[in-house]
Formats: C-alpha cells, sequence, structure tokens
C-alpha cells in the first residue's frame, strides 16, 4: 500500500508564559512518528489537551512543526514557500473541524465552493451540487449556515472538505458536537471517503469511532502509541449504508457509495 | 466561486462596519468637494459682485457726467479764447474783450476735430449801458453751438433765440422782470424768455441775446471777441499747455487763457470720483480675494485632518473587521487560499468603501456647497456645476486613501496563523 501520510519523530512545542512571568515550553507533540496509507481510515482518540489538534494541524501543512518532518503524498509542505504551501494543501487536503467554521455569510452552496477560492476546480457547481445532493442538503443549498442544525452544518462541512477531491482528509473532533445520529452519519461518510480510496485522519473522543476506523490509536501526552507501521486490513470498515437511518440522507449516501464503489471498478 | 463575491457578501453582512465605513470615507469626501463647491460658489459670487459693482459706476459716472456738464454751464467756462493781441490786463479790468477776431475762427476749430475740446461757443461780449435802464451791463451775444462731434452732440448751451433775452438774476430783480415779460435794448424789443438763477459773479449782471443781433447792435458784423470751449477733456496735468499747443496749429493768432477754474475742480473731482469708484471695485476685490485666501487656509488645515481621520476610522473598521474573521481567516488558508489573495479581500473591501464614500460624499458635497449659504441663482449653479478634474480626483483619491488605511489590517490578515485561529473552541 502507498503512504500517503508519514510523520516522522513529528515534535511541536509551544512557548507559554505562566503566572504572567515564567516562561516554559509546552511539548504538545512528542516524537510521533505515524505512516498513513492510501484508502485508510486511522482514527486517534486521547483526552483533551493531550495534542491531537496539534497533531492534525502540523499533518495539514498549517502548523510547522517544531522537528521532525511531515510527508504527505511524497512531499514535505514544510519545505515549500507558504504560497506554495498553500497551493500543496488546496490540492491534496481536505478539513473537517469540530466547529464546521462555515462562513456565515455564505450560502451552503457557496460554503461548499469555498475551495474553489485557491483556483479555479473544474466543473466546481456541478461537483458541490451532486456532494449537497449526497448528504442531502440540495433542499438548503440557498439557505444560511445559521439556519442549518448541526448535523447539516457538519455535513456541508464535509462536502466542502471533499470539493476538490482531497487526497487527505483530516477531520478534528467532527462528531464532538453532534447527536448520536448524525455523528454515526459523518464517520460512515469518512470511512466511504477511506474505501474510495481517500485517506483519513480523524482524531476524535467518539468511541464509535472505533467502529468505522482501520486503525484506531492512543494519544496521551503528545505521545501516540501503536502507531507503527501499516495497518495489514484497512478495508475492515462496517459497511456504513448498511448502518443508515432516515430516508432521504440514507438514499443520498446510498449513491456515494455506489459511485464509489463503481469507480473502484 | 469568485473573490468578489466573497467579498460583497461580507460587505452585505456586516452592515454596520461596512457603512460606518463609507460614511467615514464619504464625510471626508463631502468636505473636500463641499469646500471646493463653496469656493467655487464664492467666486461667482464674487464676479456677481464685482459685476453689479461695475455697472452701478458705470451709471453713476454717467449720472455725474450729466451733472457735471450742467454745472459747468451754470458755473461759466473752461477756456476762453481770445484775439493774440488782447491785453489780458484790460481783460480783466472791463470784463470783456476789446479785441476781435472773425467768428469763422469758431468753425474751423470745431472742424478742425481738436481732442480736447467738447464744446465750441462764439460769444461777443461787451460792457454797455442799457439806455432804457440807465444800467451798466455785460452783453453777451452767443450763437448756438458750433458742434465739435457730431450734430446729435448734446449742447451746453440753449442757444438764446433771436428777439428774446436771458436776464442774469441780479438784473431781473433789481428791474422786476420775469420771464415772457418784454422790454426795449438799445431800441430793440425782446421779450425775457428765462432768468437765470443767482450765480455770484457778473453772470449776474448778464443780458444774453443772440449772437447775430448782438453783432447788429453793437456794429459787430462777422467778428466774435471770444470764443468758449467747454468742458475740456485733457488728461495731462498742463492742461492749458495741451490746449495752447494744440490751438496753435489751428487758430495761430488767438490765445487761451484757463477760465473758471472752479469749474476744472469739478472735473477733477469727478475724475477722483472715478478714480475711487475704480479703487472701491478694487478693495472689494482684495477684500473678497483675503476671504477667499482665508477659507483656502482654513481648508488646507482641516481638509488633510479630516483625510486623515477619516482613514485612521476606516484603519480601525478595517482592524476590527480582520479580528471579527479570524476564524473564517484561518478556514481560508486552511481551503488553499494564498497570502495575495487574503490581501486581495481586504484591500478590495477596503477600495469598495472608499468607492461608495466617494459617491456619496461627492454628491453630498455639491449639496452642501449649494446649501452653505443664500445666493443668487447663478453662484448656487455654479456650485452644483460638475468639475471633472475634482471628480476624476476624488474617485481615485478616496479608493486609493482606503487602500492606504486598510493596508496594514490587510497585512495582519495575511500574516494571521491559520493553527491559531483553527484551534480556537
Amino acid at each position: 500500500m502507498t503512504t500517503l501520510l508519514r510523520l516522522e519523530n513529528l515534535s511541536k512545542s509551544y512557548r507559554r508564559t505562566q503566572a504572567g512571568c515564567l516562561r516554559h515550553t509546552l511539548l504538545a507533540v512528542d516524537r510521533v512518528s505515524l505512516s498513513v496509507g492510501a484508502g485508510e481510515f486511522v482514527g486517534v482518540k486521547g483526552p483533551s489537551g493531550c495534542g491531537k489538534t496539534t497533531l492534525i494541524l502540523a499533518a495539514g501543512a498549517l502548523l510547522q512543526p517544531t522537528s521532525g518532518r511531515v510527508l504527505v503524498a511524497g512531499q514535505d509542505p514544510y519545505a515549500l514557500s507558504s504560497d506554495q504551501r498553500a497551493r500543496f494543501r488546496a490540492a491534496n487536503i481536505g478539513f473537517v473541524f469540530q466547529q464546521f467554521h462555515l462562513i456565515p455569510f455564505l450560502s451552503v452552496l457557496d460554503n461548499v465552493l469555498a475551495p474553489a477560492l485557491a483556483g479555479p476546480v473544474a466543473g466546481a457547481r456541478e461537483r458541490a451540487c451532486e456532494l449537497l445532493a449526497h448528504f442531502g442538503l440540495a433542499h438548503r443549498a440557498g439557505h444560511l449556515s445559521a439556519d442549518l442544525s448541526t448535523g447539516e452544518r457538519q455535513r456541508a462541512a464535509l462536502a466542502r472538505a471533499l470539493l476538490r477531491r482531497p487526497k487527505l482528509l483530516l477531520a478534528d473532533e467532527p462528531t464532538a458536537n453532534l447527536d448520536e445520529e448524525n455523528g454515526a452519519v459523518v464517520l460512515r461518510c469518512l470511512a466511504e471517503f477511506a474505501r474510495g480510496g481517500g485517506t483519513v485522519l480523524v482524531v476524535t473522543h467518539d468511541p464509535r469511532a472505533a467502529k468505522y476506523a482501520g486503525r484506531l490509536l492512543e494519544m496521551n501526552g503528545g505521545k501516540l502509541e501503536g502507531a507503527a507501521g501499516l495497518p495489514t486490513n484497512h478495508t475492515n470498515h462496517t459497511n456504513p449504508t448498511k448502518e443508515m437511518n432516515g430516508g432521504k440522507l440514507e438514499g443520498a449516501v446510498g449513491a456515494q457509495n455506489q459511485a464509489v464503489e463503481s469507480s473502484e471498478g | 466561486m469568485r473573490l468578489y463575491r466573497l467579498i460583497f457578501r461580507e460587505l452585505l453582512y456586516r452592515k454596520l462596519n461596512f457603512c460606518l465605513g463609507v460614511l467615514s470615507a464619504s464625510v471626508a469626501v463631502a468636505c473636500v468637494v463641499g469646500q471646493r463647491a463653496v469656493l467655487r460658489q464664492y467666486d461667482a459670487r464674487t464676479e456677481q459682485i464685482i459685476a453689479a459693482k461695475e455697472a452701478e459706476t458705470r451709471a453713476t459716472m454717467a449720472a455725474l457726467e450729466d451733472d457735471y456738464r450742467k454745472l459747468m454751464l451754470k458755473l461759466g467756462f473752461n477756456v476762453l479764447i481770445l484775439p493774440k493781441d488782447q491785453s489780458l490786463s484790460d481783460l480783466y479790468a472791463e470784463d470783456f474783450a476789446s479785441k476781435y477776431m472773425p467768428e469763422e475762427y469758431a468753425t474751423r476749430l470745431a472742424r478742425s476735430r481738436v481732442v480736447t475740446i467738447n464744446h465750441v461757443l462764439p460769444a461777443l461780449q461787451q460792457k454797455i449801458q442799457w439806455p432804457e435802464h440807465a444800467r451798466t451791463v455785460l452783453l453777451m451775444g452767443v450763437r448756438s453751438e458750433v458742434y465739435v462731434q457730431s450734430p446729435q452732440q448734446k449742447p451746453m448751451l440753449e442757444p438764446v433765440a433771436p428777439g428774446t433775452m436771458i436776464l442774469g438774476h441780479e438784473l431781473a430783480v433789481n428791474l422786476q422782470f420775469k420771464p415772457g415779460d418784454k422790454s426795449r435794448l438799445m431800441g430793440r424789443e425782446f421779450t425775457v424768455a428765462k432768468i437765470n438763477p443767482a450765480r455770484g459773479n457778473k453772470d449776474d449782471i448778464t443780458v444774453w441775446i443772440n449772437l447775430a443781433e448782438a453783432q447788429e447792435m453793437l456794429n459787430k458784423r462777422g467778428v466774435i471777441n471770444g470764443i468758449l470751449a467747454l468742458d475740456c477733456t485733457c488728461d495731462t496735468v498742463d492742461r492749458l499747455g495741451r490746449i495752447r499747443s494744440e490751438l496753435s496749429q489751428i487758430l495761430p493768432d488767438t490765445q487761451v487763457i484757463e477760465f473758471a477754474s472752479q469749474a476744472l475742480a469739478r472735473a477733477e473731482t469727478r475724475q477722483r470720483a472715478a478714480v475711487e469708484a475704480r479703487n472701491a471695485i478694487a478693495r472689494e476685490q482684495e477684500n473678497r480675494a483675503r476671504l477667499r485666501r482665508q477659507r483656502e487656509s482654513l481648508a488646507a488645515i482641516l481638509t488633510p485632518g479630516l483625510v486623515l481621520g477619516a482613514a485612521l476610522w476606516l484603519g480601525t473598521l478595517c482592524f476590527n473587521n480582520v479580528r471579527d474573521r479570524r476564524t473564517e481567516l484561518g478556514l481560508l488558508r486552511a481551503l488553499g487560499l494564498r497570502t495575495r489573495q487574503i490581501l486581495a479581500i481586504f484591500l478590495s473591501r477596503a477600495a469598495l468603501i472608499g468607492l461608495a464614500g466617494a459617491c456619496l460624499g461627492y454628491a453630498a458635497g455639491l449639496l452642501f456647497g449649494a446649501l452653505w449659504q443664500e445666493p443668487p441663482a447663478a453662484p448656487r449653479l455654479a456650485a452644483l456645476a460638475p468639475d471633472p478634474k475634482l471628480a476624476i480626483a476624488v474617485f481615485l483619491a478616496a479608493p486609493f486613501v482606503a487602500v492606504l488605511a486598510g493596508w496594514l489590517p490587510a497585512c495582519i490578515a495575511a500574516r494571521q496563523d491559520p493553527a491559531v485561529a483553527l484551534k480556537e473552541r
């Protein structure tokens, strides 16, 4: 299996001021090494403050590590200039955040189209409409994000992350603000993406992630446990279509699965 | 999805920030445009005032011209042309010239188009005994004016019709004459045509009759003993010298004496009045120019201050906008937007605010300029008239200043660490 994401002895520390005068260094990520193959769904769980978000931002070429190396699709994004790194991110990486980070003054459709601001995307509008339909949000296309439920917002954020067909999808606590049903839907979609050949790295508290992830790693005190090597069976996902509830969403995701399956040939 | 869509949507979403920005830009633009409009209106008003004053002066001077002409008529004559051999001692002792010259001299003088004399009146004057009343009087034979300029020229002295006489005031009072009375003079009957008002000089004992009749009565046919040259318009200090110089070419066997200096003093006064009127206009112009300079000086301080204040305010609003959009910026960076795209978002936004401010401010400034005072219609229209150079300057400068004001916040936005914003819960 091709390694899509490789972290080599990755460390990230922050300098913090304590009690207004004393400065100390906080090691958020401590010499983490991890390899994630194409089509793999890896979950990282751990308590709050263990460095999960720092890990995912560093992996996503958004946060320069203090030491170590990040390779995405064989390329070190931190060796690139800021603008080249931005292009690299746009071309290769998709993000899903706990707070969704939908732009409040844009419609749902425009939010999904937002990645096209970075550069042209062939058939962006059609792709966005397809994704909205796929996530059961076609009828919400013209609405502002404030009009959506939390589940709908996260699905819109997921659609946005998928617009450019990224190789790597990074999700930071994507289910933290969602109820059980919507959380399951999001995790299934991530699993679907992995089954379609994409790479997914999810950091989460959600114990359900274990059900969808090919590998579930534990992070504690900035250290990652059980991260060595590639999994032997990354396709050991529960088929998300079999567990879906709710008519419209179920149909839409199912259609995506068929599309993914047919593309896999 | 294009950047401009994001920019417009954001402007519509954060209306208060946008409106405050437009307001600050428009206030600065309105002040600049309004100040220019007020100055233009002021200039138009100045032109109007000066034109009115000039017209008023022209009218006053025209009225004065007529007044002085009449005053001069009452006072006597400006220049008296006498035969060259006339003794001035005798003239002053006798009150009339004892030497004579041809009446034709008057015509020759008039036809010469001499430039310093406007009116030519030939006269025959002699002190006589009025036998019918046993009074010594000055007999003055005058004829109608010999036109210098044209037959339409307004005469200085009304001609005395044959068979009529005009009496000096004292003479008429003593002899109890009134207009319409008949009286005999040296055997001829005359009708009193007019009694002159008291002048306090020898005119008060003068009898004016027609020149031809006087020549007959005094047995001096075809001759006169003086030519009265009136309303001499010589513009040099040495008036008499100039007139003498001219007349020596035309009438070599004559002499010229200044006559009725009081009239000349009046003429000088008239000239001084004209000079004073011109000075008054110049003073008015200078006064208005001084006020204009004061306004310009005030504007030179106020305008940069206002523009700077507006720019600072706009910069603050842009900074607030950047702060409000920290997470959005982090997301856009995560989505792959480059530094110059982030700069473009914020600088375009500032430029749009500047442009909107320029539109509103330009209109408001013109309106402000027009409503500043209650002038006549012409200056108000002048203030409202478009000034293409000013319009171009405003519509270029306002977005430019707005971009400058938004530059620092845009740079802060572009340099913002996306990870920090995205980590915030």
